[in-house]
């Protein structure tokens, strides 16, 4: 049996992963990075609008800060949200941008002068301040109170995955291309690495490191619709969920962007409505304002596709062959500012579609997207029930997104969360808490698990095709735990997800080789993924309320006083059919930002009868303290800046917020 | 590629034949062959569709990569009836009804259209130092960024755009006659360093590492790379500029 040691196991090579790595190897420690594609393949490429960050050096963010972006974040996440994280989130945000500047991003920059942009369908003329020139620029996004968006054109995630990917060779970080990780190895309490399958030869290998991060992205593709790229899989959650210990935070939070291009699923970037495009119906009609006066297609996600399927129900759907959609129109935006600033959007519409967007609008319906759920984890981005094992970006429930994530947080979460998560990483590997003290009969009985768990599914002879069941798993949630969502359909879907993984204990394959054998990884991938699955169907079953992006056509209504609380979903017996499910109540009484509207959606929530309390004594703290400086008040109101790793800390420099 | 859209293109079914190239390496029973599937097309149809179809209806051992699907993450770079491009955003309607698909040249073999092309693109940054080399490690990031001009950094973003597909080395002369051959897609990565003013090198720094035939003199300017890159670098431009540069500092 193969073992390699190290400190740090990093499972997933996208920028998450890649950051956790950089800065545990920064501070001394070894890391290694697996990966099951080359580094620069992963799923954040994908990004592409942008990260937002409160630089405020366009003028339209100007008087941008730390504070309207933990505003925005906040009511984005429609309260789920754990604030004192938000927080450290957006005073690390703009640091983030600014190490990726000196690493080689070359993020689109102010130019001074008039530019004649689109607002509200409008042509708008606006004058870029002198002292902003060669800044990095910001554009407007979802949700957002600024401007605050920085981008490289619309190949963000590229540029950025890049860079970082560059900054991993530069330091040496060893990325373990094609292995993927099938099993973690713990006794119960501690994590000590994982079992490993080398995806070419097929051989198991045994890491065992103080510390186990798990980065391996979303789990978009349980669904059959979805804007993910086929290796988001989910396999990083369950990979937790199998421990019988670690608990998977919040899974029925699960994000639709409203830009799939139709049928294919492939994303288009809410830059495109952020820079001005319009979403229309069938009849050629703007539609938005008529459900959202204010924030119109620049609502959060959750509301502009809830939204567009109402406006599809409602008999207002564009149709083509493949189906109902309706479309995107960034004609109006000009040839010039598409073939500059949305390339890839160009590209994507012309190769998928025979579509010139600059001349044609593009069809478009929402397609899942984002996965809020994750891997629960404490600030430091460890998991408060496996000691050792760790979590950053999109695979983490940290939880910075709650029920609905803003469009440019989640590639800004992936690089702030691995600059801190990567610190915290290296803090445990130098504490008691991260000593190594393995019994090698642990090592040897995992890897031996799971080579019998593959030599089952490879020589067992069973009767069900793993390529069948993942169709029908990814068909159900689309069609059930979509959306809209109903008890009824919940129930069914659960009932039927049930059946599938009792069905995925008897696969069996035509092709028994043990190298390359991609119907292999479809059946081990699978019985994994419907566990994910359950998770999700089952939170959105018992959650009887609707908050973010968890609609319930029953219970329409957010429910603060039921369901202020935060899903935990384990998996301790593995021939169980569905996960334990827990709660941890949000404390209204330690939030900065107690729950109300969220500026735009359904105004009718029933209060937690905790809030007006709050409300009251925030208002009371605000008048105690008018006139001081607005770090001071929210010091006072939530401090949280003890919690960031000290590497981190300290205000953001801008134009209009100079530091001495 | 012609501007009919799905919805256009359907009328009566083709039956497509996929001529696909296939061997395991590390099966010592494995000879290389073509083995022929046949598929009815559909509207829409792209080479990543094509292929899972394969897999899940003929033949569950195919071999081959897809990550993105969407043409961004150069991960299905393979020989399409002869010439090298992404199958992900290929379709179907833009090709005859007999289709070759074979694996990239000039990259370690995985199995069937699979080849390890991030082994050789890693093997190439660690050889060429692409990133950005600073006499600042460690910038105070509290302080607002350097400024950089507007175009500048639109152009250094041009030429970032590359995807490593390995589409230009598969496509090279040069690749196949010289192992270590660094390709456009390398060329390129130093000419994206050579214009970002973050990094510090100089061009004796640069000439170090493409100064020789395995750099920028090795290319024959047959240019199949700037023919087939997928993202339409602008590669002939950027090799030639980089071999004036560089033979102007060999001559001193």
């Amino acid at each position: 049996m193969k073992i390699i040691y190290t400190d740090v196991l990093v499972i997933g090579g996208g920028l998450a992963g890649l950051r956790v790595a950089i800065g545990a190897q920064r501070r001394g420690h070894d890391a290694i990075v697996l990966s099951l594609v080359p580094p620069k393949r992963s799923h954040s490429a994908a990004a592409q609008g942008g990260m937002q960050a409160s630089l405020g050096n366009v003028v339209k963010g100007q008087g941008d800060n730390e504070d309207v972006h933990f505003e925005d974040t906040v009511k984005g996440s429609d309260w789920g949200a754990d604030q004192k994280v938000v927080r450290m989130f957006v005073n690390t945000a703009p640091k983030a941008v600014r190490e990726l500047a000196a690493w080689g991003v070359p993020w689109s920059r102010v130019r001074q002068g008039d530019r004649e942009v689109i607002i509200n369908g409008q042509k708008v003329t606006i004058t870029e301040r002198a002292e902003a020139h060669g800044l990095v620029a910001q554009r407007d996004f979802g949700g957002t109170k600024k401007w605050r968006t920085c981008y490289v054109s619309d190949g963000t995630g590229h540029a950025m995955l890049f860079a970082v990917g560059d900054q991993a060779i530069a330091q040496g970080v060893p990325v373990h291309e094609r292995k993927e990780a099938v099993a973690l190895i713990h006794d119960g309490s501690r994590c000590y690495g994982a079992v490993v399958r080398d995806l070419i030869t097929g051989e198991l290998t045994a890491y065992v490191a103080k510390a186990t991060a798990i980065a391996t992205g979303g789990a978009g593709r349980v669904y059959r619709v979805t804007t993910n790229a086929v290796i988001c899989e989910g396999i990083g959650a369950a990979l937790a969920l199998e421990t019988g210990v670690a608990a998977l935070g919040n899974m029925e939070a699960v994000q639709f962007h409203p830009t799939g291009i139709f049928p294919a699923g492939i994303l288009v970037t809410e830059g495109c409505r952020g820079d001005g495009g319009l979403l229309r119906d069938g009849a050629g009609h703007r539609f938005m304002p008529d459900y959202e006066p204010e924030k119109k297609e620049l609502a959060s996600r959750d509301v502009v596709s809830r939204r567009m399927e109402e406006h599809i129900r409602k008999g207002h759907a564009a149709r083509s062959r493949f189906g109902e959609h309706l479309w995107l129109d960034i004609k109006l935006l000009g040839r010039r500012h598409i073939e500059h600033n949305l390339r890839e959007v160009k590209e994507i519409c012309h190769y998928f579609l025979g579509v010139d967007p600059a001349e044609q609008w593009i069809p478009v319906r929402p397609a899942q997207h984002y996965t809020m759920g994750g891997v629960r984890t404490t600030h430091t981005g460890e998991s408060p029930t496996l000691r050792g094992l760790f979590a950053a970006g999109e695979a983490a429930c940290w939880d910075m997104h709650g029920f609905n994530r803003l469009g440019g947080n989640s590639v800004a979460e992936t690089v702030v969360a691995g600059m801190i998560v990567g610190e915290f990483i290296a803090d445990f590997c130098e504490s008691p808490a991260g000593d190594l003290d393995i019994p090698t009969a642990l090592i040897r009985e995992a890897v031996a698990a799971e080579r019998a768990r593959l030599d089952v599914l490879l020589h067992g002879g069973g009767a069900e095709r793993a390529d069948a069941l993942k169709i029908e798993m990814q068909q159900i949630m689309t069609d059930k735990v979509g959306i809209f969502r109903t008890g009824a359909d919940l129930e069914e879907a659960v009932t039927r997800l049930q059946g599938l993984l009792v069905r995925s204990r008897n696969i069996g394959l035509r092709h028994h080789a043990d190298g390359p054998n991609p119907e292999l990884v479809t059946a081990y991938r699978t019985q994994k993924m419907l566990k994910v699955a359950l998770c999700i169907a089952n939170g959105a079953l018992t959650r009887t309320e609707s908050r973010g992006a968890h609609f319930r056509e029953d219970f329409p209504r957010r429910d603060d006083a039921a369901w202020l609380k935060r899903t935990l979903a384990t998996w301790a017996d593995p021939s169980a059919t569905l996960p334990s499910l827990a709660y941890e109540p949000l404390d209204i009484s330690a939030m900065e930002l107690p729950p109300g509207w969220r500026g735009y959606g359904a105004k009718d929530y029933l209060d937690h009868p905790d809030t007006p309390r709050r409300v009251e004594e925030l208002q009371r703290l605000r008048e105690r303290l008018e006139g001081a400086d607005r770090h001071r008040v929210q010091a006072e109101i939530m401090p949280y800046e003890h919690l960031l790793p000290e590497r981190f800390r300290g205000l953001n420099e801008r134009i209009d917020e100079r530091l001495p | 590629m012609t501007e009919t859209t799905p919805a256009q293109a359907a009328a009566a079914p083709r039956k497509l034949r996929f001529h696909v190239l296939r061997h395991d390496p590390r099966d010592p029973g494995s000879v290389a062959h073509t083995e022929i599937f046949e598929l009815e097309e559909a509207a829409g149809m792209t080479l990543f569709i094509a292929l899972n179809e394969i897999r899940e209806q003929l033949d569950p051992s195919l071999a081959f990569d897809f990550v993105c699907r969407a043409g961004i993450c150069g991960s299905c770079g393979m020989v399409i009836n002869g010439r090298p491009g992404l199958a992900c955003r290929t379709l179907t309607q833009d090709l005859p009804a007999d289709i070759t698909l074979a694996p990239l040249p000039a990259f370690e073999l995985i199995a069937d259209l699979s080849v390890n092309t991030g082994k050789w693109m890693r093997g190439m940054s660690e050889r060429l130092e692409t990133w950005v080399h600073t006499v600042e490690q460690d910038p105070d990031l509290r302080r607002i960024e350097a400024t950089m001009d507007p175009d500048l950094a639109d152009r250094i973003y041009e030429l970032d755009r590359c995807i490593e597909c390995g589409c230009c080395v598969a496509a090279c002369g040069t690749a196949r006659m010289r192992e270590d051959f660094v390709g456009a897609v390398g060329l390129n990565k130093i000419a994206r360093f050579v214009l970002d003013p973050r990094d510090t090198r100089t061009d004796e720094d640069f000439y170090e590492l493409v100064g020789n035939d395995d750099g920028v003199f090795g290319c024959m300017t047959l240019l199949g790379c700037h023919d087939v890159c997928p993202k339409s670098l602008p590669l002939q431009n950027q090799i030639a500029y980089l071999r004036r540069r560089m033979a102007r500092m060999a001559l001193g």
